[in-house]
């Protein structure tokens, strides 16, 4: 197949790719987006396949097959709770597969280049291996993490930014050894300790940052196999893959932006790890607010949901965890048969990743228009008469308003306390990931239902 | 043991301490109760309704006063009662100990205990137990009320076959219970309402109960401890009561509620605005009992002058008895419940629970007032409605040499790069920046809840790197054909299990 239409394809691919995130943007184009990104992939696979690889197609294929068939399965068989770790470790294999390329690429005899352009080959070879390193290391940490296998505590070592420091000026050092070891022919040992050291840095990155930050850290990752694919498309000269991958970095990016905005914090704050690390102020906040709460009954709530007009619903983590999405479903039809308007309020960064809620209650079949953004909501507490806070603490926390020494001032907030009446539904009077208390518990309008999600709104239901 | 409910000996005092329904409860805490007969007879209890919820009913008041370990009381005793009173008896009241400095000795000379209702601390958990609040709200309804009835014309606004009424317009000043229970009844009535407080903080609640917040162009933090206002600034005065003269001549209806704790009420409407109303207007002074916030205030009179109708009545709470009995009684009730956690009708005065330690003016014959500073508690002050408005958050103006600076060192660094890298690299580079912003332009219209969709999807558009193996897997080196056959295979779980799981997740969002 002549060269010239290998591009063809790769450009055909590219738009498609574009195509695909553009879909995405909302729900009536989004299943086309993914059916662009599919059609871009397989034209991108075929046109190489047929027009540059010339030997070993047994083993590409038999490869082919086997991964494909991996991927089906863990994509049919995983739960929708699960997605974060999923995604998480997805990201670790594209990690992987940088590294992997760029070490061929070094080790491999048949690329020559001299001068300059051997000078920043060399660079792009090494800043691919780098960034797909931390990559990976960082997403098999974050899967951990995820999916309860490492601690979801932030674990903060002593003078952890000396340590990340003299990471970085290592990696520094071992990059400029080896490019100059490798003007010489040699290089290789350089190569291999910059990789423990970025492997070592991922790690103790991802460690240090806690269960609540997880929805950055999954976009962040998200944006690093984007780079290291770009990365990896220099070393190559590919431009498929620069551009695949600057798409993919730049959307991983804006998310990451996007849930640090929401949490009212500096990326590089959340990257450093551990929470108000900076500020202090943490036990000072807690203090003062305390009174009493109000406990109510699944009974009392039954009767308060089926004399109200207007039902806010707002889910967190607490909500996936005790897998009470479908029951939450339930709750809302039966209450929206009885002409009860029922919408649910989520925060940007409600769960362990961007837009977690959404596809919990996605699975639940509740459908998509009456669930809405913070903001498209927030004015329309003081018209609602039951909010229902289901496992979610610091993303109601209205000291986030109230208390400007709070750790979490600034940070924008669902205002259910601006309801007629609140419902939390917690286990316990434990306080949220920024270990805040919430006043939002001792307001006077608020009642406390506490018990585990699940079994609580069953009960809830049973009285309905 | 045994509470009893006296008949208020206060001329023209109406309300009760204890209603039918608040003795049934009292009842259930195990407490027996006694009522003096005809003691709810003012706020339309009758004898029979008590007996029907369990109450004794005692003939005779010293009889009453004798046998009950506990009384509880609307006003303060006077003199006569606190002969009746006996060692060991508690008294729970209103007993303004700050201003009756003798009755607390007298109290004291008897060995009694006195919990006074108007020194329970204002914290959010004492909240249900807040009289003053309760009275402080039919307070500042009745003031409505009572304009009204005074006011020659509809407060709401109609145009009629017969001409067109203009609606009426109310000032109330301070907008503390008083205050904003005056201006949803004015409100409710259809008035114009207009509200002014020293203190910012209520700005919110006031607009949220549908009035006009009167801003002072002038800066001064008007909260003191525990939710009151505080004495302001000469300055602040000046500037305050040039707004009321300029208001005097406009609104039709003033109510006033301005206390400052512990100080005379201050007097914020002049003669001279009086005199600047309409004829026919109405200022209804809710700050007679302390002096008024008016300068012709006369305290329990309804006065005319100037063709204003000046109202001072102290005794708001009692011309709505039934009501204000409701809720004193119920408060007096939740502070008896706190008071006995074994729920088996002995009252404990535990002076480590901070609500009990305030109220108690005086602890078996000996004077435990004034309390040692409560805590501040943040908590609002206590209205549902009524949340404390966010401190303005200091917007710190970004440098405007911030991102100069930026792009500065940007494009040297561009510059330097171009320099030096060879043209082939720098096609490349172009093409690298260009899809950077076709994704920041794509991406940013991105709903966030298709995030994790949008996630998966790109996972699996990054696994374009595959094409890197492809590349090396034809190599006749044995190690590179494998590893590359490797990475073919990690990137192939990607490219499917990224594209399927999408799938799997948009199939089921649906309207």
């Amino acid at each position: 197949m002549p060269q010239g239409i290998v591009t063809v394809a790769y450009i055909g691919a590219t738009i498609l790719f574009i195509l695909a995130l553009g879909g995405l943007s909302n729900q009536e184009t989004a299943r086309r987006g993914n059916y662009y990104g599919m059609t871009g992939m397989a034209i991108a696979l075929l046109a190489t396949i047929f027009g540059i690889v010339t030997d070993n197609y047994v083993l590409l294929l038999v490869a082919l097959a086997i991964g494909g068939t991996i991927g089906l399965l863990v994509a049919r068989r995983v739960q929708m709770t699960q997605m974060p770790e999923l995604v998480a470790i997805l990201h670790s294999l594209v990690g992987l597969a940088a590294v992997c390329v760029g070490f061929v690429n070094f080790g491999d005899p048949s690329v020559h280049f001299t001068g300059v352009e051997k000078t920043i080959h060399d660079v792009e070879t090494y800043l691919g291996i780098l960034i797909g390193a931390v990559t990976f290391s960082g997403s098999v940490i974050a899967f951990g993490k995820l999916s309860g296998r490492i601690g979801g505590n932030p674990m903060l070592l002593p003078a952890r930014h000396w340590l990340n420091l003299g990471l970085l000026i290592g990696a520094i050092w071992f990059g400029a050894e080896f490019v100059q070891q490798s003007a010489a022919g040699g290089g290789f040992w350089p190569l291999v300790f910059m990789t423990l050291i970025a492997l070592a840095f991922g790690v103790h990155m991802v460690m240090a940052i806690g269960g609540a930050d997880m929805p950055v850290v999954v976009s962040m990752l998200n944006s690093y196999s984007g780079w290291a694919a770009a990365a990896t498309g220099f070393m190559l000269s590919n431009d498929l893959l620069i551009v695949t991958g600057a798409l993919v970095g730049s959307s991983g990016a804006i998310l990451s932006y996007i849930m640090c905005r929401a949490m009212n914090r500096k990326f590089l704050n959340v990257i450093a790890g551990g929470f108000g690390t900076g500020g202090g102020g943490m036990a000072a906040a807690g203090e003062g607010e305390e009174g009493e709460v109000n406990p109510i009954s699944p009974e009392d709530t039954a009767a308060l949901l089926d004399d109200a007009k207007e039902v806010m619903i707002v889910p967190g983590y607490g909500m996936a965890v005790a897998q009470a999405q479908h029951i939450v479903y339930e709750l809302t039809r039966i209450l929206r048969e009885k002409g009860v308007n029922v919408r649910f309020g989520i925060h940007p960064v409600a769960g362990r990743m961007p837009g977690h809620m959404n596809v919990l209650l996605a699975e639940a079949k509740v459908p998509y228009d009456i669930v809405f953004e913070m903001d498209e909501v927030n004015d329309d507490f003081p018209d609602v008469d039951v909010s229902i806070v289901i496992g979610a603490n610091d993303i109601v926390n209205p000291s986030a308003q109230e208390v400007p020494d709070s750790p979490i001032a600034g940070m924008p907030v669902l205002e259910v306390w601006k309801g007629k009446t609140t419902i939390v539904l917690k286990r316990s009077m434990a306080t949220g990931y920024a270990g805040v208390q919430n006043p939002l518990f001792f307001k006077e309008n608020t009642r406390m239902l506490f018990g585990d999600a699940r079994e609580s709104l069953d009960a809830v239901l049973k009285a309905l | 043991m045994k509470i009893g409910v006296p008949r208020e000996t206060w001329p023209g005092e109406k309300r009760v301490a204890s209603t039918p329904d608040v003795v049934g409860q009292l009842v259930e805490l195990g407490f027996s109760v006694q009522v003096e007969s005809g003691a709810g007879s003012d706020a339309d209890f009758a004898d029979d309704a008590y007996s029907e919820a369990g109450a004794s009913i005692v003939e005779n008041a010293h009889e009453l006063w004798k046998t009950s370990d506990i009384v509880l009381k609307v006003r303060p005793p006077d003199g006569e009662e606190v002969e009746l009173l006996q060692e060991g008896q508690t008294l729970v009241s209103f007993l303004w100990p700050a201003q009756n400095e003798d009755l607390v000795s007298r109290l004291a000379e008897k060995k009694v205990t006195a919990l006074a209702m108007d020194s329970i601390p204002r914290i959010s958990r004492a909240q249900k137990m807040d009289a003053l609040s309760s009275m402080a709200n039919i307070a500042g309804y009745r003031a409505v009320i009572e304009a009204a009835q005074h006011f020659g014309r509809f407060f709401t606004g109609q145009i009629t076959a017969a001409g067109k009424i203009p609606p009426a317009k109310v000032l109330v000043i301070g907008a503390g219970v008083a205050g904003l229970s005056a201006i949803g009844a004015a409100r409710g009535m259809g008035a114009i309402v207009r509200s002014f407080d020293t203190r910012p903080e209520v700005k919110e609640q006031v607009e949220s109960m549908d009035a006009e917040f009167l801003m002072l162009d002038f800066e001064e933090e008007g909260s003191g401890e525990g939710g009151y206002a505080k004495v302001m600034s000469e300055e602040f005065i000046k500037a305050e009561m040039a707004l009321f003269a300029e208001q005097a001549k406009d609104v039709d209806i003033i109510i006033t509620t301005a206390l400052i704790p512990g100080k005379p009420a201050p007097k914020l409407i002049t003669a001279e605005m009086v005199e600047s109303m309409k004829p026919g207007s109405v200022v209804v002074d809710l700050a007679s009992e302390q002096g008024g916030n008016c300068e012709l205030t006369e305290p329990n009179e309804v006065v005319e002058q100037h063709g204003v109708t000046i109202i001072g009545y102290t005794d708001l709470p009692s011309r709505l008895a039934a009501q204000s009995s409701q809720l004193y009684g119920t408060n007096l009730r939740h502070l008896l419940t706190d008071m006995t956690p074994e729920k088996d009708g002995n009252v404990v005065v535990d002076f480590d629970d901070e609500v009990v330690r305030g109220a108690t003016v005086v602890k078996e014959g000996e004077i435990t007032w004034p309390p040692p500073a409560p805590k501040i508690s943040a908590a609002p002050p206590p209205k549902a409605d009524a949340e404390p408005p966010p401190p303005p958050v200091e917007e710190k103006k970004p440098s405007v040499w911030g991102p100069v600076i930026l792009f500065g060192v940007g494009a040297l660094a561009m510059l330097g790069l171009g320099a030096v890298a060879p043209p082939s690299f720098m096609q490349h580079f172009t093409v690298f920046v260009l899809a950077c912003f076709v994704g920041y332009m794509v991406i940013w219209n991105v709903t966030p809840s298709l995030h994790t969709p949008l996630m998966s999807v790109t996972n699996a558009i990054s696994s374009i790197i595959i094409i890197g193996a492809l590349l090396q897997i034809s190599s006749p080196v044995g190690w590179i054909a494998w590893m590359a056959g490797f990475t073919v295979l990690i990137t192939a779980v990607n490219i499917a299990g990224g594209f399927a799981v999408t799938q799997r997740m948009l199939q089921m969002f649906r309207k």
